[in-house]
C-alpha cells in the first residue's frame, strides 16, 4: 500500500521522527496561544521558508496536500466577512494553513516505520492499564494486508451490481462486503490459532 | 484473542475500504462515503472495548500516513484540521455504541442496534466533532454546531443502515455480532 511519505527526497528526511514530531507539538501548541496577526503571519513565513527550502517540486507537492482545507477556509472566510471580522477569519485561515502545512511536511518527510517506533514507544505506558501491544504490529499486518482485497472485492460487487442494473450501485453492496470480512476475519483466526498451536507443540507449520 | 485480533483488524480494514469503494449514492443521489457507517457496525457488531479497538487500529495507520481516510486522506495534518473532532470522536462514539449494545440484551438486534448507532455513531461524533470544530475555527459551540448539522440526515440514514446489516448479520452468522455473545 502506498503510504504518503513525499518520493522526493529533502533534508528533513534524515532527521529523526521524535524530533520532528516534538516541534510540530510545540509548534501547535504555541499558535493557539495567540489570536496576534503578526504572529501568525510569521508563522506562515516560518512554515512556506521551511518548505521551500526543500524544494520547489515539493513545496508544490506540498500544496496539493493542502487542498481538502479550501473548503474550510472559504467558510471561515465567509463568515467572517459577514460578521465583519475579517482580520479575525484570516488569523484563523493562517493558523490552519501553518498547521496542517506543517503536520503534512512530517508526514511527508518521515518513514512509515520511523512513526511507528515512535507511536509504539509512546503506547507503552497504556500497557500498564491492561492494553496489549504484542498484537499491534500482526493487526497492523493484517489492516495491509485485506484493505486492498476488501477494497477489491467491494469494486468486483460495484462491477457487479453494475452489470445487472442501469441505476447506480447502492450502499446495500455494504452488506455483502460485511460478510466477506466477518468470513476472512473467521479464516485468519483460525489460520493464526493453528500456527500458534503448532509453535507450541513444536511442529512446524508448513506443508512439507 | 486471536478471534478478537482478527475482527479487529478486518474491520479496521473494512472501515478503509468503505471510504475508497466509489458510486455510493443514498436514493436521493447525494454521493455518501460509508466510513463513519463503518465506525458504527464497529460499536454494533463487535461491542465496546473490540469495536473501539478496531477505529484505533484505523485511527492510528491514519495518523502513520496511510491515505486510508475517504478521498486518500491521511496523515498528521488531518488531526489538526477542523476534521479532527471527528476523529478523536469516532473510537469513543464505536465504544459508546458497542456499550449500548451490550447492554440492552433483551432488546431486539436491529432495535438495539439503531439506538447504539444513532447514540453512538451520530450523536457522541457529533458532539466531538462539533467541539473540534469550535476549537480549530475559533467559534462558539452553538456557531460550530450549525456548521455540523447538515451532516446530521445522513448519519441518521447510517444509523439505519448500520441497524439493518447488524441484524442481517445476527441472522446468517450470529456468532459474529460479538457484542450479543
Amino acid at each position: 500500500m502506498i503510504s504518503l511519505t513525499s518520493p522526493i527526497e529533502t533534508p528533513y528526511h534524515g532527521l529523526p521522527a521524535g524530533q520532528k514530531l516534538l516541534v510540530l507539538c510545540a509548534f501547535t501548541f504555541a499558535i493557539f496561544l495567540t489570536s496576534r496577526l503578526d504572529a501568525h503571519l510569521a508563522a506562515v513565513a516560518f512554515v512556506s521558508g521551511v518548505h521551500l527550502g526543500a524544494g520547489i517540486r515539493f513545496t508544490l507537492l506540498a500544496a496539493r496536500r493542502l487542498l481538502p482545507v479550501w473548503p474550510f477556509l472559504a467558510v471561515v472566510i465567509l463568515w467572517h466577512i459577514a460578521t465583519d471580522d475579517l482580520v479575525g477569519g484570516t488569523v484563523i485561515s493562517i493558523r490552519l494553513v501553518a498547521t496542517i502545512g506543517l503536520a503534512n511536511l512530517v508526514t511527508m518527510t518521515t518513514r512509515l516505520d520511523d512513526l511507528a517506533d515512535v507511536f509504539k514507544t509512546l503506547l507503552v505506558p497504556f500497557e500498564r492499564i491492561g492494553i496489549r501491544l504484542d498484537g499491534l504490529e500482526m493487526a497492523i499486518a493484517l489492516v495491509l494486508r485485506f484493505t486492498p482485497l476488501l477494497l477489491q472485492r467491494g469494486t468486483m460487487l460495484v462491477e457487479a451490481w453494475k452489470s445487472r442494473s442501469r441505476r447506480h450501485p447502492s450502499w446495500r453492496i455494504v452488506f455483502p462486503l460485511t460478510l466477506l470480512a466477518i468470513d476472512d476475519a473467521e479464516r485468519v483466526s483460525e489460520a493464526l490459532q493453528a500456527r500458534c498451536r503448532a509453535e507450541r507443540e513444536g511442529r512446524s507449520w508448513h506443508v512439507s | 484473542m486471536y478471534r478478537d485480533l482478527a475482527y479487529i483488524a478486518l474491520f479496521a480494514a473494512l472501515i478503509a475500504a468503505l471510504g475508497i469503494i466509489p458510486k455510493i449514492t443514498l436514493a436521493s443521489g447525494v454521493p455518501i462515503t460509508a466510513q463513519s457507517l463503518g465506525i458504527m457496525l464497529c460499536g454494533t457488531v463487535l461491542g465496546a472495548r473490540r469495536g473501539a479497538s478496531a477505529v484505533m487500529l484505523f485511527l492510528f495507520l491514519v495518523a502513520l500516513g496511510l491515505p486510508l481516510l475517504a478521498g486518500g486522506r491521511g496523515g498528521l495534518g488531518l488531526f489538526a484540521s477542523p476534521s479532527a473532532g471527528y476523529l478523536i470522536g469516532f473510537p469513543v462514539g464505536a465504544f459508546i455504541a458497542g456499550t449500548v449494545m451490550e447492554r440492552w440484551k433483551a432488546r431486539s438486534v436491529v432495535a438495539a442496534a439503531f439506538v447504539a448507532a444513532l447514540v453512538g455513531g451520530v450523536f457522541v461524533v457529533a458532539a466531538f466533532g462539533t467541539a473540534g470544530m469550535a476549537i480549530t475555527l475559533d467559534k462558539s459551540i452553538p456557531e460550530a454546531l450549525l456548521l455540523a448539522l447538515p451532516f446530521i440526515p445522513g448519519d441518521m440514514l447510517k444509523a439505519t443502515a448500520a441497524a439493518a446489516i447488524t441484524a442481517f448479520l445476527a441472522r446468517n452468522r450470529p456468532e459474529s455480532v460479538l457484542s450479543r455473545g
